[in-house]
């Protein structure tokens, strides 16, 4: 064995190679799924992996390392596609793989788990358009509804609050806190058909695993026609383990994104009917949204 | 040696790992297995179907913890919020030991979702087994670090991989999760006798074994976790099993997963060897 470094010397060195190593594998691949064979200097990869790669009698250090950029690419590809089958039917196949590599390449996962990959998808289509035009409104509506899915699937339920809980309360000082699992979302298409309609088609998801794909998996995206604008309000929600989307009112969706924000229940109330002429069943439609999404559970104590 | 403190003195024999595609027939049919080893990430989450299901499998069976994201060799800071949770579960759980990989899969706070080989120096040893230790202290069950299969190999490495685990695990303390079919692999790909591997390890630390299937490609082996535990595998747990006694053993089965029955029939046929030794116990 050799002498041993001093400590410092030694981390220094591990984080060197770790860096070294991440972006070897992290860079995309060329379209015949290889590693590229030049670095970002123009020089030939071989030549820089080898610094820190061993060869061996069969494979030489760039092939060694191939094997896991290769695999970095076919999972987090592999769980982009299951986490946004309705963006990849809109775009289609080839649109939404160089999609998902643009994506990867600019917000590398930031988190343990898988399921947080798709983060900062809105992000990015909002800074890189281009990547989902001509359809940007209603690619936008999709991934935010993929996402929201997401966070209904599994985010947190708290105890709700019954419609009891909120009777008494002075509604000029009394703040609502709404489920983890729970996103309103304003939609300039109707994405909620869209999405059940791709869903119904999709196999369900599978589960994180450690071990290697011995290649991509793919199936060929159906084609299905595209939903005409039209102005729509959701709640996407867990009930019973399942995740849903409830249409709302313009007026009930106001409500509720004021609520989530921190607004009093009057001051929420007053904004959502600011520019509605009240009607006489005004207060008797109020009660009864309050009555239905506390029967959801939908309520709990702000934190 | 089958109960020892690495895996709190249990003796819990034949495991396989739960997956989603078994879910259904596991809490209908409710199968006698001795144990189930989740993936820790996976029921990593504040609430849901993935719990739900995990605590209807609680009222039936015993779980272990197996973590697929602890990146024990990573030189960023431990991830407290992955602690954190990890620690929930482990109370949700009632695991008696929780294992993860002597390996390393972030740095700068990208994470690469795999688990990437280190470097065999001592510091990257006496690196890993501070973080092991503190990972320990938090979590108050003992830890168990697994060996990874790999497919590349570094210049600066000053040591065998099996001289680097018994150094991570005696400057830890710490117990070890034998992946035999991980062995394997590593010792086709980088071209040394597994069974060197399996006579210089510290004996008394293993705490629990995997096996696995593979698949050999031309010029190196993966480790796809999508066949039967295939024979010059079974052959090193028959060698290990005399070498450490009957110990915890769990089959994985990742992809291309067949039926429940399948999986645990073949996880079963670990159970002979286990058998054979107690009948005939090995003098080593």
């Amino acid at each position: 064995m050799n002498r041993r470094p001093s400590k410092s010397q030694g981390l220094s060195d591990l984080r060197a190679i770790q860096r070294a190593f991440a972006q070897g594998i992290m860079r995309p691949l060329t379209p015949g799924q290889r590693m590229k064979s030049k670095w970002i200097d123009g020089k030939p990869t071989l030549k820089f992996v080898s610094r820190f790669v061993k060869p061996n009698d069969r494979l030489n250090s760039f092939e060694r390392i191939e094997i896991y950029n290769k695999q970095y690419w076919f999972r987090l590809l592999d769980c982009f596609y299951e986490d946004f089958p309705g963006l990849r039917t809109l775009l289609g196949e080839k649109r939404f793989h160089d999609l998902s590599i643009a994506y990867l390449t600019k917000y590398p996962s930031n988190s343990f788990t898988l399921r947080d990959l798709g983060n900062r998808l809105e992000k990015f289509l909002l800074r890189e358009p281009a990547w989902i035009a001509p359809h940007h409104k209603l690619a936008r509506d999709i991934v935010r509804l993929e996402w929201a899915h997401i966070l209904a699937f599994d985010n947190a339920a708290l105890p709700p609050l019954e419609i009891d809980d909120l009777l008494g309360g002075d509604p000029a000082r009394l703040r609502l806190g709404f489920q983890p699992h729970l996103t309103f979302l304003a939609c300039d298409y109707p994405v909620d058909d869209y999405i059940l309609a791709v869903r119904r088609r999709e196999e369900p998801r599978g589960e994180a695993s450690n071990a290697m794909n011995e290649r991509a998996k793919r199936k060929t995206a159906r084609k299905l026609a595209r939903p005409k604008p039209e102005k729509i309000w959701l709640a996407v929600h867990r009930s019973d383990y399942a995740v849903y989307y409830k249409r709302l009112a313009p007026e009930a969706y106001l409500i509720c994104s004021a609520l989530q924000k921190g607004f009093t229940l009057q001051a929420a109330c007053e904004r959502a009917f600011r520019r509605k002429k009240r009607d006489e069943n005004f207060s008797a439609t109020l009660q009864g949204w309050f009555a239905q999404w506390a029967s959801f559970g939908w309520f709990c104590r702000t934190t | 040696m089958p109960a020892n403190r690495f895996n709190n003195f249990t003796n819990y024999g034949i495991g396989i790992g739960l997956r989603v595609p078994h879910f259904q027939h596991i809490l209908s049919r409710k199968p006698t297995v001795d144990w189930f080893e989740i993936i820790s990430e996976n029921f990593m989450v504040d609430g849901g179907r993935p719990l739900k299901v995990l605590d209807q499998i609680l009222e039936q069976y015993r779980v272990v913890q197996h973590g697929v994201a602890m990146y024990l060799g990573s030189t960023d800071r431990l991830d407290r919020e992955h602690l954190r949770r990890l620690k929930r579960l482990v109370k949700r759980t009632n695991t008696p030991w929780v294992s993860d990989h002597l390996c390393w899969g972030s740095v700068d706070g990208s994470y690469t979702h795999d688990l990437l080989p280190l470097p065999y120096t001592f510091a990257a040893a006496e690196h890993v087994a501070q973080r092991i230790r503190e990972v320990r202290d938090y979590l108050e069950v003992p830890v168990l670090v697994e060996n990874v299969s790999s497919y590349a190999e570094f210049h600066a490495s000053a040591m065998s991989e099996w001289e680097f685990l018994s150094e991570v695990v005696e400057k830890a303390d710490a117990g070890i999760l034998l992946d035999v079919n991980n062995i394997y692999v590593s010792s086709k790909n980088h071209g040394f006798n597994p069974y060197d591997y399996l006579n210089n390890i510290p004996h008394g630390r293993v705490g629990q074994i995997h096996i696995a299937g593979h698949s050999k490609f031309e010029k190196y082996i993966l480790d796809t976790h999508d066949h039967p535990v295939l024979d010059p595998v079974w052959k090193m747990y028959a060698h290990a099993t005399k070498l450490i006694g009957p110990t915890a053993t769990l089959l994985e089965w990742d992809d291309r997963i067949p039926s429940f029955d399948e999986v645990h029939h073949e996880a079963l046929k670990a159970g002979k060897f286990c058998e054979e030794l107690v009948r005939e116990p090995a003098t080593i």
